[in-house]
Protein backbone atom coordinates (compact mmCIF):
# COMPACT_ATOMS: atom_id res chain seq x y z
CA UNK A 1 0.00 0.00 0.00
CA UNK A 2 1.34 3.43 -1.22
CA UNK A 3 0.90 6.75 -0.20
CA UNK A 4 0.46 9.85 -2.51
CA UNK A 5 0.86 13.44 -1.14
CA UNK A 6 -1.05 16.65 -2.93
CA UNK A 7 2.00 19.19 -4.25
CA UNK A 8 -0.29 21.94 -3.29
CA UNK A 9 -1.74 21.89 0.17
CA UNK A 10 -0.25 18.54 1.42
CA UNK A 11 -3.27 16.30 1.60
CA UNK A 12 -1.82 12.48 1.44
CA UNK A 13 -4.22 9.92 -0.16
CA UNK A 14 -2.99 6.83 1.64
CA UNK A 15 -4.34 3.56 -0.31
CA UNK A 16 -4.76 1.39 3.29
CA UNK A 17 -7.16 3.51 4.07
CA UNK A 18 -8.79 5.35 1.09
CA UNK A 19 -10.91 8.19 1.31
CA UNK A 20 -14.66 6.52 3.15
CA UNK A 21 -16.58 9.79 2.77
CA UNK A 22 -16.06 10.71 -1.16
CA UNK A 23 -16.54 6.82 -1.95
CA UNK A 24 -13.23 5.28 -2.32
CA UNK A 25 -13.07 2.38 0.13
CA UNK A 26 -9.87 1.11 2.11
CA UNK A 27 -7.53 -0.54 -0.11
CA UNK A 28 -8.55 1.51 -3.33
CA UNK A 29 -5.30 1.60 -5.11
CA UNK A 30 -4.44 5.20 -6.32
CA UNK A 31 -4.22 3.73 -9.75
CA UNK A 32 -7.86 2.93 -9.63
CA UNK A 33 -9.14 6.38 -8.71
CA UNK A 34 -11.16 7.65 -11.63
CA UNK A 35 -8.07 10.07 -14.26
CA UNK A 36 -10.71 13.33 -13.24
CA UNK A 37 -9.90 12.65 -10.01
CA UNK A 38 -8.96 15.81 -8.01
CA UNK A 39 -7.58 16.59 -4.42
CA UNK A 40 -10.68 16.17 -1.87
CA UNK A 41 -8.86 19.41 0.22
CA UNK A 42 -7.98 21.63 -2.20
CA UNK A 43 -9.36 20.54 -5.16
CA UNK A 44 -6.58 22.48 -7.29
CA UNK A 45 -4.28 19.56 -7.58
CA UNK A 46 -5.47 16.76 -9.88
CA UNK A 47 -4.03 13.32 -10.29
CA UNK A 48 -0.78 14.27 -12.18
CA UNK A 49 -0.18 16.46 -9.53
CA UNK A 50 0.64 13.76 -6.79
CA UNK A 51 3.76 12.44 -5.41
CA UNK A 52 4.49 9.01 -4.42
CA UNK A 53 5.72 9.42 -0.87
CA UNK A 54 8.74 7.18 -0.29
CA UNK A 55 8.10 4.18 2.27
CA UNK A 56 8.19 5.31 5.40
CA UNK A 57 4.79 5.13 7.65
CA UNK A 58 3.29 1.37 7.70
CA UNK B 1 -3.40 57.10 -1.63
CA UNK B 2 -1.42 54.28 -0.99
CA UNK B 3 -0.96 53.61 3.55
CA UNK B 4 1.87 50.87 3.21
CA UNK B 5 4.14 50.04 0.35
CA UNK B 6 5.22 46.62 -0.67
CA UNK B 7 7.60 45.69 2.62
CA UNK B 8 9.24 42.46 3.46
CA UNK B 9 10.47 43.36 6.97
CA UNK B 10 12.63 40.42 8.89
CA UNK B 11 10.26 37.78 10.13
CA UNK B 12 10.91 37.46 13.67
CA UNK B 13 10.30 41.31 13.74
CA UNK B 14 7.12 41.33 11.39
CA UNK B 15 3.81 42.10 12.91
CA UNK B 16 0.66 42.19 11.13
CA UNK B 17 -0.66 45.74 11.01
CA UNK B 18 -4.33 44.75 10.49
CA UNK B 19 -4.47 42.30 13.21
CA UNK B 20 -6.33 44.32 15.53
CA UNK B 21 -8.45 45.63 12.42
CA UNK B 22 -9.81 42.56 11.55
CA UNK B 23 -12.37 43.05 14.77
CA UNK B 24 -14.38 45.43 11.65
CA UNK B 25 -15.71 42.06 10.04
CA UNK B 26 -17.36 41.27 13.37
CA UNK B 27 -18.60 44.89 14.27
CA UNK B 28 -19.82 45.63 10.48
CA UNK B 29 -22.51 43.14 10.82
CA UNK B 30 -24.19 44.80 13.43
CA UNK B 31 -24.97 47.68 11.25
CA UNK B 32 -28.66 46.65 10.70
CA UNK B 33 -28.90 46.47 14.92
CA UNK B 34 -27.34 50.18 14.98
CA UNK B 35 -29.66 51.65 12.23
CA UNK B 36 -32.67 49.61 14.03
CA UNK B 37 -32.04 51.66 17.16
CA UNK B 38 -31.33 55.07 15.20
CA UNK B 39 -34.30 54.27 13.52
CA UNK B 40 -36.53 53.61 16.54
CA UNK B 41 -35.00 56.33 19.09
CA UNK B 42 -35.11 59.54 16.57
CA UNK B 43 -38.39 58.29 15.23
CA UNK B 44 -36.36 58.77 11.22
CA UNK B 45 -37.46 55.95 8.98
CA UNK B 46 -34.32 56.82 6.90
CA UNK B 47 -32.17 54.89 9.35
CA UNK B 48 -33.89 51.43 8.14
CA UNK B 49 -31.36 52.28 5.05
CA UNK B 50 -28.83 52.90 6.62
CA UNK B 51 -26.66 49.48 6.21
CA UNK B 52 -27.09 49.40 2.34
CA UNK B 53 -25.82 53.45 2.10
CA UNK B 54 -22.93 52.34 3.84
CA UNK B 55 -22.21 49.09 1.84
CA UNK B 56 -23.18 50.86 -1.65
CA UNK B 57 -21.88 54.30 -0.77
CA UNK B 58 -19.84 54.82 1.99
CA UNK B 59 -17.43 51.74 1.88
CA UNK B 60 -16.87 52.95 -1.60
CA UNK B 61 -15.39 56.59 -0.61
CA UNK B 62 -13.39 55.03 2.43
CA UNK B 63 -12.23 52.40 -0.29
CA UNK B 64 -10.68 55.84 -2.46
CA UNK B 65 -9.73 57.35 1.20
CA UNK B 66 -8.04 54.93 2.84
CA UNK B 67 -6.21 53.05 -0.28
CA UNK B 68 -4.26 50.33 -0.92
CA UNK B 69 -2.59 47.81 1.36
CA UNK B 70 0.10 45.53 -0.36
CA UNK B 71 2.04 44.20 2.41
CA UNK B 72 2.63 40.49 2.30
CA UNK B 73 3.68 38.65 5.63
CA UNK B 74 6.86 37.29 5.28
CA UNK B 75 6.61 33.25 4.22
CA UNK B 76 8.85 32.46 7.39
CA UNK B 77 6.08 34.37 9.33
CA UNK B 78 3.43 32.95 7.71
CA UNK B 79 2.88 29.23 10.15
CA UNK B 80 2.75 31.30 13.13
CA UNK B 81 0.24 33.84 11.47
CA UNK B 82 -1.92 30.42 10.91
CA UNK B 83 -1.76 29.05 13.96
CA UNK B 84 -2.49 32.20 15.92
CA UNK B 85 -6.32 32.04 17.57
CA UNK B 86 -7.19 35.16 17.28
CA UNK B 87 -8.19 34.89 13.18
CA UNK B 88 -10.41 32.14 13.86
CA UNK B 89 -12.36 33.76 16.71
CA UNK B 90 -12.75 37.14 14.28
CA UNK B 91 -14.79 34.78 12.08
CA UNK B 92 -16.27 32.67 14.94
CA UNK B 93 -17.66 35.82 15.88
CA UNK B 94 -19.22 37.02 12.85
CA UNK B 95 -21.87 34.24 13.61
CA UNK B 96 -24.10 35.35 16.74
CA UNK B 97 -24.00 38.90 15.21
CA UNK B 98 -25.54 37.58 12.16
CA UNK B 99 -27.93 35.23 14.16
CA UNK B 100 -28.57 38.15 16.54
CA UNK B 101 -29.36 40.49 13.27
CA UNK B 102 -31.99 37.69 11.47
CA UNK B 103 -34.08 37.03 14.72
CA UNK B 104 -33.92 40.60 15.72
CA UNK B 105 -34.91 41.76 12.37
CA UNK B 106 -37.65 39.04 11.89
CA UNK B 107 -39.47 39.89 15.26
CA UNK B 108 -38.99 43.67 14.49
CA UNK B 109 -40.36 42.86 10.93
CA UNK B 110 -43.36 41.03 12.65
CA UNK B 111 -44.05 42.61 16.21
CA UNK B 112 -42.70 46.62 15.55
CA UNK B 113 -45.79 47.85 13.78
CA UNK B 114 -43.68 49.44 11.48
CA UNK B 115 -44.46 51.04 7.99
CA UNK B 116 -44.03 48.74 5.10
CA UNK B 117 -41.42 51.05 3.52
CA UNK B 118 -39.50 50.56 6.79
CA UNK B 119 -39.75 46.50 7.18
CA UNK B 120 -38.48 46.65 3.29
CA UNK B 121 -35.04 48.49 4.49
CA UNK B 122 -35.19 46.34 7.50
CA UNK B 123 -35.32 43.28 5.25
CA UNK B 124 -32.36 44.34 2.70
CA UNK B 125 -29.98 45.11 5.51
CA UNK B 126 -30.42 41.84 7.43
CA UNK B 127 -30.13 40.37 3.62
CA UNK B 128 -26.86 41.89 3.18
CA UNK B 129 -25.53 40.49 6.29
CA UNK B 130 -26.33 37.31 5.79
CA UNK B 131 -24.46 37.62 2.23
CA UNK B 132 -21.98 38.64 4.16
CA UNK B 133 -22.31 35.49 5.85
CA UNK B 134 -21.68 33.47 2.99
CA UNK B 135 -18.11 35.35 2.74
CA UNK B 136 -17.44 33.95 6.12
CA UNK B 137 -18.81 30.90 5.34
CA UNK B 138 -15.95 30.64 2.60
CA UNK B 139 -13.43 31.30 4.72
CA UNK B 140 -14.31 28.46 7.47
CA UNK B 141 -16.29 25.81 4.63
CA UNK B 142 -12.34 25.88 2.64
CA UNK B 143 -10.58 24.31 6.50
CA UNK B 144 -9.65 20.77 7.59
CA UNK B 145 -10.67 21.37 10.90
CA UNK B 146 -14.79 19.83 11.45
CA UNK B 147 -15.48 22.99 13.63
CA UNK B 148 -14.92 25.46 10.95
CA UNK B 149 -16.65 23.10 8.37
CA UNK B 150 -20.20 22.99 10.63
CA UNK B 151 -19.61 26.76 11.19
CA UNK B 152 -19.83 27.31 7.76
CA UNK B 153 -23.23 25.76 7.39
CA UNK B 154 -24.42 27.34 10.32
CA UNK B 155 -23.63 30.65 8.72
CA UNK B 156 -24.59 29.51 5.39
CA UNK B 157 -28.36 28.66 6.37
CA UNK B 158 -30.04 32.61 6.69
CA UNK B 159 -29.25 32.96 3.05
CA UNK B 160 -30.50 29.82 2.05
CA UNK B 161 -27.67 28.70 0.18
CA UNK B 162 -26.45 25.57 2.06
CA UNK B 163 -25.16 23.97 -1.26
CA UNK B 164 -22.40 26.58 -2.00
CA UNK B 165 -20.55 24.11 0.95
CA UNK B 166 -20.43 21.89 -2.12
CA UNK B 167 -20.46 23.67 -4.90
CA UNK B 168 -17.79 26.36 -4.13
CA UNK B 169 -14.63 23.77 -2.83
CA UNK B 170 -15.60 20.98 -5.11
CA UNK B 171 -17.18 22.55 -8.16
CA UNK B 172 -15.98 26.37 -8.46
CA UNK B 173 -12.41 25.66 -7.88
CA UNK B 174 -12.15 23.20 -10.02
CA UNK B 175 -13.62 24.63 -12.76
CA UNK B 176 -12.88 28.22 -12.39
CA UNK B 177 -12.56 30.39 -15.36
CA UNK B 178 -13.28 27.92 -17.55
CA UNK B 179 -16.72 27.87 -19.60
CA UNK B 180 -17.94 25.40 -17.95
CA UNK B 181 -18.13 26.82 -14.64
CA UNK B 182 -21.68 28.43 -13.66
CA UNK B 183 -20.05 30.90 -11.16
CA UNK B 184 -17.06 32.37 -13.81
CA UNK B 185 -18.79 35.30 -15.48
CA UNK B 186 -17.97 35.74 -19.15
CA UNK B 187 -16.91 38.80 -21.42
CA UNK B 188 -19.90 40.85 -22.54
CA UNK B 189 -22.63 38.61 -19.90
CA UNK B 190 -24.32 41.37 -17.61
CA UNK B 191 -24.77 40.49 -14.36
CA UNK B 192 -28.64 39.92 -15.05
CA UNK B 193 -27.65 37.32 -17.41
CA UNK B 194 -25.00 35.86 -15.02
CA UNK B 195 -27.32 35.72 -11.98
CA UNK B 196 -29.88 32.97 -13.23
CA UNK B 197 -26.93 30.96 -14.95
CA UNK B 198 -24.87 31.29 -11.68
CA UNK B 199 -27.59 30.39 -9.21
CA UNK B 200 -29.13 27.77 -11.16
CA UNK B 201 -26.09 25.80 -12.42
CA UNK B 202 -24.41 25.87 -8.91
CA UNK B 203 -27.41 24.33 -7.84
CA UNK B 204 -27.67 21.89 -10.40
CA UNK B 205 -24.32 20.84 -9.88
CA UNK B 206 -23.66 20.67 -6.10
CA UNK B 207 -26.73 18.14 -6.56
CA UNK B 208 -24.74 16.64 -8.61
CA UNK B 209 -21.50 16.28 -7.11
CA UNK B 210 -23.07 15.15 -4.21
CA UNK B 211 -25.37 12.49 -6.44
CA UNK B 212 -21.84 11.15 -7.59
CA UNK B 213 -20.31 11.11 -4.13
CA UNK B 214 -22.86 8.89 -2.03
CA UNK B 215 -23.71 6.26 -5.52
CA UNK B 216 -19.97 5.76 -5.09
CA UNK B 217 -20.72 4.50 -1.45
CA UNK B 218 -23.28 2.60 -2.80
CA UNK B 219 -25.99 4.99 -1.44
CA UNK B 220 -29.23 6.95 -3.20
CA UNK B 221 -28.82 10.66 -3.05
CA UNK B 222 -31.92 10.98 -0.89
CA UNK B 223 -29.99 10.31 2.12
CA UNK B 224 -29.22 12.40 4.89
CA UNK B 225 -25.51 11.90 4.78
CA UNK B 226 -26.05 13.77 1.49
CA UNK B 227 -24.49 17.34 2.51
CA UNK B 228 -27.07 19.52 0.58
CA UNK B 229 -29.65 18.26 1.93
CA UNK B 230 -28.27 18.53 5.42
CA UNK B 231 -27.36 21.80 5.41
CA UNK B 232 -31.06 22.99 3.20
CA UNK B 233 -32.57 21.18 6.63
CA UNK B 234 -30.69 23.69 8.58
CA UNK B 235 -32.28 26.75 7.03
CA UNK B 236 -35.72 24.83 6.77
CA UNK B 237 -35.03 24.26 11.08
CA UNK B 238 -34.04 27.92 11.33
CA UNK B 239 -37.20 29.48 9.48
CA UNK B 240 -39.59 26.93 10.96
CA UNK B 241 -38.76 27.71 14.37
CA UNK B 242 -38.65 31.32 13.33
CA UNK B 243 -42.12 30.91 11.49
CA UNK B 244 -43.61 29.03 15.00
CA UNK B 245 -42.59 31.69 17.25
CA UNK B 246 -43.88 34.66 15.25
CA UNK B 247 -46.32 32.94 12.83
CA UNK B 248 -45.69 32.16 9.27
CA UNK B 249 -46.15 35.99 8.60
CA UNK B 250 -42.72 35.83 9.01
CA UNK B 251 -41.84 33.76 6.24
CA UNK B 252 -41.81 36.43 3.33
CA UNK B 253 -39.26 38.41 5.18
CA UNK B 254 -36.91 35.25 5.41
CA UNK B 255 -37.13 34.77 2.09
CA UNK B 256 -36.89 38.00 0.90
CA UNK B 257 -33.63 38.60 3.08
CA UNK B 258 -32.10 35.09 2.04
CA UNK B 259 -32.95 36.39 -1.45
CA UNK B 260 -30.72 39.56 -0.88
CA UNK B 261 -27.96 37.18 0.65
CA UNK B 262 -27.68 35.07 -2.22
CA UNK B 263 -27.52 37.53 -4.54
CA UNK B 264 -24.96 39.53 -2.58
CA UNK B 265 -22.97 36.42 -3.21
CA UNK B 266 -23.93 36.00 -6.70
CA UNK B 267 -22.45 39.96 -8.00
CA UNK B 268 -19.30 38.93 -5.89
CA UNK B 269 -18.78 35.99 -8.04
CA UNK B 270 -19.80 37.79 -11.09
CA UNK B 271 -16.73 40.58 -10.54
CA UNK B 272 -14.20 37.70 -9.52
CA UNK B 273 -13.21 36.17 -12.75
CA UNK B 274 -15.13 38.56 -15.18
CA UNK B 275 -13.63 37.46 -19.26
CA UNK B 276 -10.73 35.57 -17.36
CA UNK B 277 -9.86 32.12 -18.85
CA UNK B 278 -7.75 28.94 -18.31
CA UNK B 279 -6.30 28.03 -21.41
CA UNK B 280 -6.45 24.41 -22.22
CA UNK B 281 -3.05 22.18 -22.69
CA UNK B 282 -1.96 19.85 -25.16
CA UNK B 283 -3.33 16.65 -22.80
CA UNK B 284 -6.88 18.15 -23.27
CA UNK B 285 -6.46 19.44 -19.36
CA UNK B 286 -7.20 22.91 -18.49
CA UNK B 287 -3.73 24.52 -17.28
CA UNK B 288 -3.60 24.96 -13.49
CA UNK B 289 -5.63 28.22 -11.72
CA UNK B 290 -2.94 31.26 -12.17
CA UNK B 291 -2.90 34.64 -10.39
CA UNK B 292 -4.04 35.59 -13.67
CA UNK B 293 -7.03 33.99 -13.64
CA UNK B 294 -8.86 36.49 -10.83
CA UNK B 295 -9.24 39.96 -9.89
CA UNK B 296 -8.08 41.47 -7.05
CA UNK B 297 -8.46 44.44 -4.97
CA UNK B 298 -5.91 45.43 -2.32
CA UNK B 299 -8.34 47.96 -1.07
CA UNK B 300 -7.56 48.08 2.73
CA UNK B 301 -11.17 48.80 3.72
CA UNK B 302 -12.78 46.31 2.17
CA UNK B 303 -10.68 43.28 2.70
CA UNK B 304 -11.12 43.88 6.63
CA UNK B 305 -14.45 43.77 5.69
CA UNK B 306 -14.26 40.77 3.93
CA UNK B 307 -11.44 38.28 5.58
CA UNK B 308 -8.90 39.64 2.50
CA UNK B 309 -11.51 37.85 -0.33
CA UNK B 310 -10.21 40.16 -3.01
CA UNK B 311 -6.80 38.98 -2.99
CA UNK B 312 -8.66 36.41 -4.46
CA UNK B 313 -5.81 34.81 -6.79
CA UNK B 314 -3.82 33.64 -4.16
CA UNK B 315 -7.16 32.31 -2.73
CA UNK B 316 -7.83 30.58 -5.80
CA UNK B 317 -4.13 29.26 -6.27
CA UNK B 318 -3.83 28.05 -2.25
CA UNK B 319 -7.34 27.59 -1.43
CA UNK B 320 -6.51 26.12 1.81
CA UNK B 321 -4.58 28.88 2.95
CA UNK B 322 -5.90 31.42 5.88
CA UNK B 323 -7.28 35.15 5.44
CA UNK B 324 -4.62 36.76 7.47
CA UNK B 325 -1.70 35.24 5.06
CA UNK B 326 -3.24 35.94 1.46
CA UNK B 327 -1.01 37.75 -0.55
CA UNK B 328 -1.13 40.23 -3.31
CA UNK B 329 0.78 39.49 -6.80
CA UNK B 330 2.06 42.10 -8.52
CA UNK B 331 1.13 40.08 -11.91
CA UNK B 332 -2.59 39.58 -10.81
CA UNK B 333 -5.46 41.51 -12.74
CA UNK B 334 -6.64 44.60 -10.57
CA UNK B 335 -10.10 46.09 -9.95
CA UNK B 336 -10.78 49.65 -10.15
CA UNK B 337 -12.11 49.94 -6.45
CA UNK B 338 -12.66 47.03 -3.83
CA UNK B 339 -15.90 44.91 -4.25
CA UNK B 340 -18.23 46.99 -2.34
CA UNK B 341 -17.94 49.72 -5.23
CA UNK B 342 -17.55 47.40 -7.68
CA UNK B 343 -20.98 45.53 -6.52
CA UNK B 344 -22.67 48.66 -7.60
CA UNK B 345 -20.74 48.92 -10.91
CA UNK B 346 -21.75 45.26 -11.79
CA UNK B 347 -26.01 46.34 -11.27
CA UNK B 348 -25.00 49.51 -14.07
CA UNK B 349 -24.32 46.93 -16.97
CA UNK B 350 -23.22 49.79 -19.17
CA UNK B 351 -21.01 51.39 -16.82
CA UNK B 352 -19.48 47.68 -15.94
CA UNK B 353 -19.12 46.99 -19.52
CA UNK B 354 -17.20 50.45 -19.90
CA UNK B 355 -14.94 49.83 -17.01
CA UNK B 356 -14.09 46.22 -17.10
CA UNK B 357 -13.95 45.22 -21.00
CA UNK B 358 -11.03 47.33 -21.67
CA UNK B 359 -8.87 45.91 -18.68
CA UNK B 360 -10.19 42.36 -20.04
CA UNK B 361 -8.87 42.89 -23.49
CA UNK B 362 -5.71 44.91 -22.13
CA UNK B 363 -5.24 41.86 -19.55
CA UNK B 364 -5.35 39.64 -23.00
CA UNK B 365 -2.48 42.23 -24.95
CA UNK B 366 -5.88 42.97 -27.33
CA UNK B 367 -6.78 39.35 -28.02
CA UNK B 368 -10.06 39.11 -27.39
CA UNK B 369 -10.16 35.50 -28.67
CA UNK B 370 -8.08 34.49 -25.53
CA UNK B 371 -11.44 35.90 -23.20
CA UNK B 372 -13.92 33.62 -21.74
CA UNK B 373 -16.44 34.87 -24.06
CA UNK B 374 -20.33 35.16 -23.46
CA UNK B 375 -21.44 33.16 -26.91
CA UNK B 376 -24.95 34.90 -27.48
CA UNK B 377 -22.60 38.11 -27.84
CA UNK B 378 -19.73 36.29 -29.23
CA UNK B 379 -20.05 37.52 -32.94
CA UNK B 380 -20.29 40.74 -31.53
CA UNK B 381 -17.35 41.09 -29.38
CA UNK B 382 -15.38 39.76 -31.69
CA UNK B 383 -16.43 42.37 -34.54
CA UNK B 384 -16.16 45.51 -32.01
CA UNK B 385 -12.80 44.56 -30.70
CA UNK B 386 -11.21 43.78 -33.71
CA UNK B 387 -10.32 40.16 -33.59
CA UNK B 388 -10.61 37.59 -36.90
CA UNK B 389 -13.77 35.65 -37.26
CA UNK B 390 -13.33 32.49 -35.40
CA UNK B 391 -13.52 30.53 -38.51
CA UNK B 392 -10.77 32.46 -40.48
CA UNK B 393 -8.53 31.56 -37.02
CA UNK B 394 -9.80 27.90 -37.74
CA UNK B 395 -9.00 28.00 -41.07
Amino acid sequence: MDRYECNGCSYVYDESKGDIHNGYPAGTRFSALPADWCCPDCAVREKPDFLKLAEAAA
Amino acid sequence: MTTQTLATGTPAAWKDGKRGLWMMGVLWPALPLISAALALSTGMGLFWWLTPVVIYGVLPLLDRLVGEDRVNAPESAVAALENDRYYRMATFLFIPVQYICLIGGAWLAVSGGLPALDILGLAVSVGLVSGAGINTAHELGHKRENLERWLARITLAPAMYGHFYVEHNRGHHVRVATPEDPASSRLGESFYAFWPRSVWGSLTSAWHLEKVRLERQGKSVWNWRNDNLQSWAMTLVLFGALALWLGPIVLPFLIFQGFIGFSLLEVVNYLEHYGLVRQKEASGRYERCKPEHSWNSNHTVTNLMLYHLQRHSDHHANPMRRYQALRHFEQAPQLPSGYAGMIVVAMIPPLWRSLMDKRVLAHYQGDVTRANIHPPVREKILAKYGAMQPQTVEA
